[in-house]
């Protein structure tokens, strides 16, 4: 327990001693939400599909949790680069301990900066239909950060250097994102998109946190926060697994 | 082997591909000692040491690290050691402080313990004034110290030090092997350590084994090596044992991209 503690609390100072980077990571969810928001709104609007600030605010929300998640997951490649790793795998502690405290500090780490964007969404515009259902937006927060910290540990652990990860944003993390339906509606879509669309789980992290904050789910939130588990449970192994190879 | 040996290492092998970087080696270092591993780089010193703190698996042979096999019982033999490796192992963004505790608490010691220990420490090291300081604005030899007290925090009977001096001045060189002397003396802790100054080893070993190629060309007392080979100094030693071709180490992915991360950090 108390190894996942101390993981957990070096992550989570780390986050709060970078404040340039906390800025930094707002940047680009605040461009997102004006330029599209206000930019499509008229459009969107016009085709009956209602307020789009309304829409896009879930999908920006969860976008910041993704990329600040796969981050403090790969984060791991500075600790190796700078020799941090060494002191970790040699203590005397099982590793997944020592991979579970990491990932639950990145995913804290992410979800706050979730809560930041939501805050900024509210300030912009955005506004949520329930106080009740917001805890269980909260746990799609969370379960999308576990997903994708567990996911950034896992590269991390095969991948050496800051090239590789280049690639991973570039083939992976973007598309993972723009094929969500955090942008768009996800009904109507051509066929492959469609499947692409559905086999993609952030679809199902911002859909559900569409459902607890505006009440418009695709899937149906109990589908979203079933699929939201499982994947949390097989990343959290699937990183560990790997975590496990890692030679320092 | 001996029955006061707290290392022993008998037919040790490890294989990369068809690279045999440690070839068959033979030795053991007793308890309370002060050992010092030489060879030219690419010998196999790092490799061995990785092999003894249980971050490389060998290839063959046996190794006992206070009566624990590395391979098998990792975390009996993850207790018994206080390590400082070649490159810096600290948290830059962390405080000297935390950096302690964070080890402590790994390597659970219990938090009465703790505090004063690494208050002990801290002021041991010279670093006490310090503590609350971010690791990244420490100069190189107080990063040393840290490590040093970090290392030790946990009561190993062991340290293992790889290079801990390289890159440090001559004052504090002379500083931290004052410190691991005292705590050498004080608490009969066995020091396993490898360096490039033959001064220091000469000055400080009381036994040296010289590592080239992956095998074990000598070993004995700083005098016995200068008397066998002829010569007036262990530098001399040395090089009448390994010869004087210079060893080219190539440079690794990893080595790469420390220097990028060096580039990053000045930039930021």
């Amino acid at each position: 327990m108390s190894t996942i503690y101390i993981l957990w609390l070096r992550q989570v100072k780390k986050y709060f001693r970078a404040r340039s980077r906390i800025v930094g990571a707002l940047g680009q969810p605040l461009l997102f939400m004006l330029a599209f928001g206000f930019g499509f709104g008229q459009v969107f609007r016009q085709a009956g599909q209602g307020d789009y600030i309304q829409f896009l605010g879930p999908g920006i929300i969860m976008m910041s949790v993704l990329f600040a998640a796969v981050f403090s997951g790969i984060d791991l490649i500075w600790d190796r680069q700078f020799g941090f790793l060494k002191e970790t795998m040699i203590a005397p502690v099982p590793r997944w301990q020592i991979m579970l405290g990491k990932t639950l500090g990145g995913a804290t780490v992410a979800s706050f900066q979730g809560l930041i964007v939501f805050l900024m969404a509210l300030v912009i515009g955005f506004r949520f239909h329930d106080p009740l259902m917001l805890p269980l937006g909260a746990l799609f927060v969370f379960l999308v950060a576990v997903i994708f910290t567990s996911f950034g540990v896992a590269i991390a652990s095969r991948i050496e250097d800051m090239q590789g990860f280049q690639l991973i944003m570039n083939f992976l993390v973007m598309p993972l994102f723009f094929l969500s339906g955090a942008l768009f509606p996800l009904q109507g879509l051509p066929a492959a998109m469609e499947v692409v669309t559905r086999v993609n789980p952030v679809s199902y992290g911002v859909d559900g946190l569409r459902g607890a904050l505006i009440d418009s789910s695709v899937f149906g939130i109990a589908t979203d926060l079933l699929v939201m588990v499982v994947l949390a449970v097989v990343l959290l192994a699937i990183g560990s697994y790997l975590f496990e190879k890692i030679q320092a | 082997m001996a029955s006061g040996a707290i290392v022993t290492v008998t037919g040790l092998f490890k294989k990369f591909k068809d690279f045999a970087a440690v070839d068959d080696i033979t030795f053991s270092v007793e308890r309370g000692e002060i050992f010092a591993f030489l060879g030219p780089n690419g010998a196999g010193k790092s490799t061995t040491i990785k092999m003894l703190t249980t971050l490389l698996q060998p290839t063959g042979g046996e190794i006992t690290v206070d009566g624990n096999d590395p391979a098998n019982r990792k975390d009996a033999v993850r207790k018994s050691f206080g390590i400082v490796f070649q490159d810096p192992s600290l948290d830059d963004d962390l405080t000297g402080l935390e950096n302690m505790r964070y080890h402590a608490i790994l390597y659970k010691v219990p938090k009465d313990i703790r505090d004063e220990r690494t208050a002990e420490l801290l002021k041991f090291v010279e670093l006490w004034e310090r503590r609350h300081s971010l690791v990244k604005t420490f100069s190189g030899g107080m990063k040393r110290r840290l490590e040093i007290a970090r290392g030790l925090l946990h009561h190993p009977k062991i340290l293992f030090l790889d290079e801990p001096t390289l890159g440090l001045d001559p004052q504090t060189r002379n500083h931290i092997w004052n410190y691991i002397k005292d705590i050498n003396r004080q608490e009969g802790m066995t020091v396993f350590f490898t360096t490039h100054y033959m001064d220091e080893a000469e000055k400080i070993a009381e036994r040296i084994a010289i590592i080239d190629h992956g095998k074990i060309i000598a070993i004995g007392s700083p005098h016995d090596l200068v008397a066998r080979t002829n010569t007036t100094s262990l530098e001399e030693a040395f090089i009448a044992l390994t010869g004087s071709t210079i060893r080219e180490q190539e440079v690794s992915s990893l080595d790469r991209m420390r220097e990028m991360g060096r580039m990053w950090r000045r930039q930021r």
